[in-house]
């Protein structure tokens, strides 16, 4: 049902090229995220398979038909914005019932789905007030209901968590995640932030410049990052990269090695550091160290006793470096 | 500020505020204080306090028909604006939801329209006005009042219809709303507060409209601004009925701008201050 | 909105604003200013005709033009450095925390609703008459002779009235560009250790110079155009007195019929006018490109 395929599409406005030329398949069912830098064209190409922007190139098909050119409402997609959109002289329930109003709906089944759709987002005591009188999150809820209730082949969400605080992006993560698993709808969601990425996806698409970095899932993009870029974009703390000799010696341009891929040791190792900053998490700990190949990110156990000043060794496994050559692509 | 302002400095600044509030307003003060006495009353030296008599208002409608030139200036402010909307509104419409490369010079090239001297056109639009009939006529007045009024309210309904964020009209596109519907039932609604300022201010700058409303007018379609005037010369026994003209010719105005002092600023300094 | 459908429509609805500005602006300023170069009475056609400059020259060589002109540069010069300064004054004034600030702000903007014509005659009338008006009231009460302001100080007073109108508008204006002073700023600088003259000197006075230069422009275009205060209280006497560069022009249009040396001071009207405007557009377009 929800199936998005994208032939060669491209974007530019006027002279200035956003987008070259995407292929990319959705299939029915996945949650996909989009990923990047601000200006890869995450949120263009959102737009373009919604249909709020005309391609410049390329062809969009939704199920098998072409949708390129068509108008927004007839693709039957629904998007969820990231000031969330919501109509503010309307009331919750009015807002929610706005896309069945437009199709025509007779009142008995705008009133039914809306109460459903309620139900679903614990908005049923709600439906009466304004947005202006509804908190972020509970605001981010009534625009979900409004996409909700459409029914749509697809959910297209366009960085809808960034203008929450940090506790209540935790939370909207997760109910977004379980969302997906009691529709089972094909959901685009788009984001700067690789953490919700890592943690909400079936399939990354990362993007920078307007290109497909990399396609796949998380674990995959994690453990076998394609080029530097993906490499150094995905994973928090960033993975660490090593130029020059001590890259040489493993026959590349560059290694990569992740923080929590070095073992720490107080009296040998193969390179020796001095730990700068500690930073304390509890459950981990990340050292930045200034090494014999440079400065590093180090995981550590939680209870781990290191402070600045301290001398450490660090031992990479060498099964989970990762080579790269002068080209930036993985070996 | 984070510290406690101390009743002592709130005390004195508050008193030399409405020492300086008191003289500011007292010429209007005294105009109505004076609109309440009788004619020999007025002349009678200095008294805030008057009998209280409404012999004067009488007096100003009896004797010099008051009615007819507030009802002009009532129809010039409501005309000029009814129509100044009718125009404007899809002129801002357009410039503020399809913009091109132009629309900044032409909306600044429409504000320029307002900066030039009527004086400069005094002549022309006499004859032109003559030519078609249409001096000391309503109609011809609400047109002179609408084109001079133009620009602002282009510019105040262009700089509310793009507060209007355009996510939500994307929104309503993505609900299925064709663009009817997009125009009844989401923009419409929104920008109702906006249109409705600026129909205030336009109110109130065609009725204190003082150089066309004079000159182009005769007895017929002679506003408030045109009354008065014809009062320029003092005569001795006319305070207090110049001074109840004068309250009902200032009075809905005055009201009018103690609700718009906001719309104020945004239409008449043209976003050069925020 | 800004797809392909959307874009021609937009031009139909921007078109008859424009058309309309168009040609009320194009038609009659070119008869101005084609009548600027001729001589023309319309009771006395006898000696109609072209004349090239004769009539702008009159502008530098007839004394009564010249003090027209110098009349518009003093009035627009004296009520700019009222209305600012004072403007400054009240909204450093109104600014501060007291009791009632609503209804002082009410009384404070009141003037500028007033209509001309009715601030004229009240100034005239009630505050300003030798015989009755409040200000000679005063005068007696101090045992002094009332002066007759509009015969012996014409070009003051309609100084006076014009100013009271304009100095709400400066003071809001002011106000408004006050209170956007970011707060933490006035702390840093505390902390910094400037006293209430310093942080006024270095950080009030520069935030409010973009207020201040709109209020100069914005007020200069209307204050060239005053009309209404001199034809209810003077009519530019005595002699040219008062008379400021729009009140010639209705002299000579209006009363004596000399439409050519009307027209030409129209035009020098515009050119005033238009010197100005460049320098308020190119603020306003800065503000546009935000």
């Amino acid at each position: 049902m929800g199936n998005i395929t994208l032939n060669n599409v491209s974007k530019s406005f006027g002279a200035t090229v956003i987008i070259p030329g995407i292929d990319l398949t959705i299939e029915d069912g996945e949650f996909v995220v989009f990923v990047g830098p601000s200006g890869c064209g995450k949120s263009t190409l959102l737009r373009l398979i919604a249909g709020l922007e005309d391609t410049s190139g390329g062809s969009i098909s939704i199920d098998g038909r072409d949708v390129t050119g068509e108008a927004p409402a007839k693709r039957k997609l629904a998007m969820v914005f990231q000031s969330y959109a919501l109509y503010p002289h309307m009331t919750v329930g009015k807002n929610i019932a706005f896309p069945l109003k437009m199709a025509g709906e007779d009142q008995a089944t705008i009133d039914k789905k809306v109460g459903d759709a309620a139900r679903v987002l614990n908005l049923t005591n709600y439906l009466d007030r304004r947005p202006g009188q509804l908190s972020g999150g509970q605001r981010q809820r009534v625009a979900i209901g409004r996409a909700i209730v459409r029914q749509p082949s697809a959910f297209l969400f366009d960085e809808p968590l960034s203008n929450l605080d940090a506790a209540l992006r935790g939370t909207m993560r997760l109910e977004i995640s379980e969302l997906h698993n009691q529709l089972k709808t094909t959901m685009i969601y788009v984001t700067h932030d690789q953490v919700e990425a890592m943690t909400m996806a079936d399939k990354i698409v990362v993007l920078n410049a307007g290109n497909i970095e990399q396609v796949g899932s998380p674990m995959e993009l994690y453990k076998s990052p394609k080029n530097l870029f993906v490499a150094g974009f995905i994973g928090s703390p960033k993975m660490n990269l090593i130029e020059g000799e001590p890259a040489a010696k493993h026959q590349a341009h560059t290694i990569g090695i992740r923080p929590e891929h070095l073992a720490i040791s107080k009296t040998e190792g193969e390179w020796k550091a001095t730990v700068g900053v500690a930073e304390h998490l509890g459950s981990d700990t990340f050292l930045h160290v200034q090494s014999d190949v440079g400065p590093l990110t180090v995981r550590g156990d939680g209870e781990i006793a290191a402070r600045h000043g301290d001398t450490i060794y660090l031992t990479p496994d060498a099964a989970k470096m990762h080579r790269f050559g002068a080209d930036g692509l993985a070996i | 500020m984070a510290r406690a302002v101390t009743n002592q400095h709130k005390t004195i600044v508050t008193v030399a505020a409405w020492i300086v509030a008191f003289l500011i307003f007292f010429p209007i003060l005294y105009t109505i204080i004076t609109s309440f006495k009788s004619e020999t009353e007025a002349i009678a030296g200095f008294n805030l306090i008057p009998s209280g008599t409404m012999e004067s208002y009488q007096e100003v409608q009896s004797q010099y028909n008051y009615f007819k030139p507030f009802m002009n200036s009532v129809i010039l402010a409501l005309g000029s604006t009814l129509l100044a909307l009718l125009i404007a509104v899809p002129a801002a419409w357009s410039m503020a939801f399809s913009p091109t490369r132009r629309t900044k010079d032409i909306l600044m090239w429409m504000l320029s329209t307002k900066m030039m001297p009527a004086v400069a056109v005094l002549f022309p639009m006499y004859l032109i006005f003559r030519d078609l009939g249409l001096l000391d006529s309503r109609l011809g007045l609400t047109v002179m009042l609408t084109m001079i009024n133009l620009p602002i309210v282009v510019w105040m309904l262009y700089t509310y219809f793009r507060e209007i964020p355009g996510e939500i009209l994307e929104a309503a596109r993505m609900d299925g709303a064709s663009l009817w519907n997009e125009i009844i039932y989401v923009l419409t609604p929104m920008a109702v507060p906006g249109i409705a300022s600026t129909m205030l201010l336009n109110i109130i700058l065609a009725w204190n409209e003082a150089f066309w409303t004079i000159r182009l007018t005769a007895t017929d379609a002679a506003p408030l601004t045109a009354f008065i005037s014809s009062f320029s010369s003092p005569q001795g026994l006319f305070w207090a009925k110049l001074s109840a003209a004068s309250t009902l010719a200032i009075a809905p105005i005055l009201i009018m701008g103690w609700f718009s002092q906001k719309q104020l600023v945004r239409g008449l300094t043209f976003g050069a201050v925020k | 909105m800004a797809t392909r459908q959307t874009q021609t429509l937009a031009r139909f609805m921007l078109a008859p604003s424009v058309i309309m500005l168009l040609v009320w602006m194009v038609i009659p300023l070119g008869i101005t200013l084609w009548f600027s170069f001729q001589q023309y009475n319309p009771l006395n056609p006898i000696r109609d005709g072209f004349i090239g400059f004769d009539n702008y020259v009159l502008f530098y060589s007839n004394p009564a033009f010249l003090q027209s002109i110098l009349n518009t540069l003093i009035l627009v010069g004296s009520v700019l450095a009222i209305t600012v300064i004072g403007g400054i004054m009240l909204a450093l004034l109104l600014d501060q925390p007291m009791w009632g600030q609503g209804v002082v702000r009410i009384l404070v903007i009141s003037p500028f609703f007033v209509m001309p014509p009715v601030a004229a005659l009240v100034w005239k009338n009630m505050i300003m008459h030798p015989g009755y008006g409040v200000f000679a009231d005063i005068s007696r009460f101090f045992g002094l002779q009332p002066v007759d302001w509009f015969a012996q100080y014409p070009l003051f007073s309609i100084i006076l009235i014009v100013a009271w109108q304009w100095l709400p508008f400066a003071t809001l204006i002011l106000l408004t560009s006050l209170q956007s002073l970011d707060g933490e700023q006035k702390e840093a600088a505390e902390m910094d250790g400037a006293g209430f003259v310093s942080r006024f000197i270095y950080l009030t006075l520069p935030h409010l110079a973009r207020g201040i230069t709109v209020v100069i422009l914005i007020q200069t275009i209307f204050l060239l155009a005053v009309y209404a205060e001199i034809l209810v209280t003077t009519n530019g006497g005595p002699g040219y007195a008062s008379t400021n560069l729009p009140f010639l022009v209705y002299q000579k249009a209006s009363l004596e019929f000399k439409i050519g040396q009307a027209s030409a001071g129209g035009i020098i009207a515009v050119i005033l006018a238009n010197m100005v405007a460049i320098f308020l557009m190119r603020a306003v377009g800065k503000n546009l490109d935000k």
